[in-house]
């Protein structure tokens, strides 16, 4: 049984000019005078507010909200990646995100070094992540482009790589943070298969897109934000329809 | 729930960060693993690679040993093994330090990927640091050789104050990685910091020139006892007690500070980055 509780989650996003940022301007603040006024206070982002939700198996939940509406950052949340400033959050379940597939990559290391970092990453050992190489290698199609350090290859490339690795395993819990379509015509159709798989399989799903076509394929329910709060959940047709009155 | 008192909030705190570092490690593969990767970043485009690291080292100190070994009007063979060691010693600390503050910074990519373990950063910087450290090991070799009497079991004493220092730089790097990240002006402070630090502890010049002025430059400088743990045993002289007790003293004060700074703003990093 997987399982992902939010209760009243609160993420606050602190700004920090040049000012707050210093350690001197915070000192010079504390011990007062004219130059305290101007260290000013800290501007905070509100990018979630009292969101609360359940999730069980079975649940494909999209996140749908124009930008900045904090699709991105609830899936952050849900990743573990950011804890929230107040609420809570319970997941239960081996979750496995697939954000920013190329984030965390070093260029100077090779494709076979980033494979074995990245499965690290992810939790595997590096003995699991060699048995998934072959599949990897396969999916990939990089050849001997593998041993060359990434500074070497071509966006198209990197994506293929970041993709194969994130997609390797197969969790109980999935997030997935707007479909990843770049990269040429087979390399897209062999991601969505790939994609399919890895959808299918897990017990919950949760996906932000802004595409109606994608949240219609895969989701069972959506969830409806406008700035960092939770508007509505409900049927996929029912939301939608509210989302494009809305503009 | 939500009505926690400031002190079961503390306590939660401290238990999750206690969390962390246990995940870290737990997941000790992936933190040996960048570590390594860092290093070898270092032998990268140069042709000596990793021997590199290790001649640097040895010019440095047979330069240095020579020319302020002349100027301090010291004997080579008492001069030159203390700057040895000296050197190396601090370059051990001053790498934990100053790479400390960086630790979360550079780490955003993967804090923001992942959810990944925040202690794990400090230390991976802290086994990078020993990984450094170990290409001297050979030039140290040379050095006790040539210029010391064959140090007995007594040496092996220099094994426990290293382990100490790692165990130092773990808090040092929780504690100025934080800062560092939220106050990004600080790095600089600490590197002015450390540049200070290694003219007042006796790295490259020796106790016994002081003559007994200013003793407590020596005495409580909490860095000259992490060198003196380490490197009395090499040079066959008794580690002096209070040495061993500020080290400790430190150890413990520093870890206290770590823990409630960690478990209060732990959480806080991925926000600052």
């Amino acid at each position: 049984m997987s399982r992902v509780e939010l209760t009243d989650v609160v993420v606050d996003f602190p700004i920090y000019d040049g000012r707050s940022r210093s350690l001197r301007h915070r000192l010079l603040g504390l011990s007062g005078g004219r130059i305290g006024a101007s260290a000013g206070h800290d501007v905070v982002v509100h990018a979630l507010s009292d969101i609360t939700l359940s999730l069980v198996d079975g649940d494909r939940l999209g996140l749908i909200g124009r930008n900045g509406a904090g699709k991105s950052t609830l899936l952050r949340v849900m990743a573990g990646i950011y804890e929230p400033v107040a609420g809570r959050i319970t997941v239960a379940g081996r979750l496995g995100s697939l954000t920013n597939v190329t984030m965390g990559m070093d260029m100077e290391s090779s494709g076979y070094e980033n494979i074995i970092v990245r499965g690290l990453m992810m939790g595997m050992s590096r003995r699991e992540t060699l048995g998934h190489l072959p599949d990897i290698e396969s999916f990939t199609e990089l050849g001997d482009h593998l041993s060359l350090p990434l500074r070497t290859y071509s966006a198209g490339m990197l994506l293929r790589l970041g993709f194969a690795v994130s997609t390797s395993l197969e969790p109980e819990i999935l997030i997935i943070d707007e479909m990843i379509a770049a990269g040429d015509r087979t390399f897209a159709d062999k991601a969505a298969q790939r994609l399919n798989r890895l959808t299918s399989a897990a017990h919950i799903l949760v996906v932000a897109s802004h595409s109606p076509e994608t949240l219609k394929r895969l989701c069972n329910k959506l969830a409806l934000l406008r700035e960092g709060r939770l508007v509505e959940i409900g049927p996929v047709d029912e939301i939608l329809r509210r989302y494009e009155a809305e503009g | 729930m939500t009505e926690a008192t400031e002190e079961g909030r503390m306590r939660r705190d401290l238990r999750l960060a206690w969390l962390d570092l246990a995940t870290a490690a737990k997941r000790w593969r992936l933190t040996v693993h960048l570590a390594w990767l860092d290093v070898r970043q270092r032998y990268r485009r140069s042709v000596l690679g990793p021997i590199w690291l290790t001649v640097s080292v040895a010019f440095q100190i047979a330069a240095m040993g020579l020319v302020y070994g002349e100027l301090f009007h010291q004997d080579v063979s008492h001069y030159l093994p203390r700057l040895a060691f000296g050197l190396t010693m601090w370059g051990l600390i001053s790498s934990m330090v100053a790479d400390g503050c960086m630790c979360f910074i550079l780490a955003e990519s993967f804090l923001k990927q992942e959810a990944l373990p925040k202690s794990m950063f400090p230390a991976r910087v802290v086994l990078r640091s020993l990984m450094v450290f170990a290409h001297n090991l050979v030039v140290l070799l040379v050095v006790i050789v040539i210029f010391l009497p064959l140090p007995g079991w007594i040496a092996l004493l220099a094994l426990p104050g290293l382990a100490l220092i790692a165990i130092n730089g773990m808090w040092v790097g929780l504690v100025v990685g934080l800062l560092c990240t939220r106050f990004r002006d600080l790095p600089p402070i600490v590197g002015s910091f450390m540049q200070v630090a290694f003219f007042l502890t006796p790295v490259i010049w020796v106790p016994e020139t002081l003559h007994g002025k200013w003793w407590w430059l020596v005495s409580l400088n909490p860095f000259a006892s992490f060198l003196s743990i380490v490197t009395d045993p090499l040079l066959s002289v008794p580690t002096p007690a209070s040495n061993w007790l500020l080290a400790l003293v430190v150890t413990l004060a520093g870890w206290t500070t770590a823990m409630l700074l960690f478990g209060r703003f732990r959480a806080r990093i991925t926000y600052w980055l």
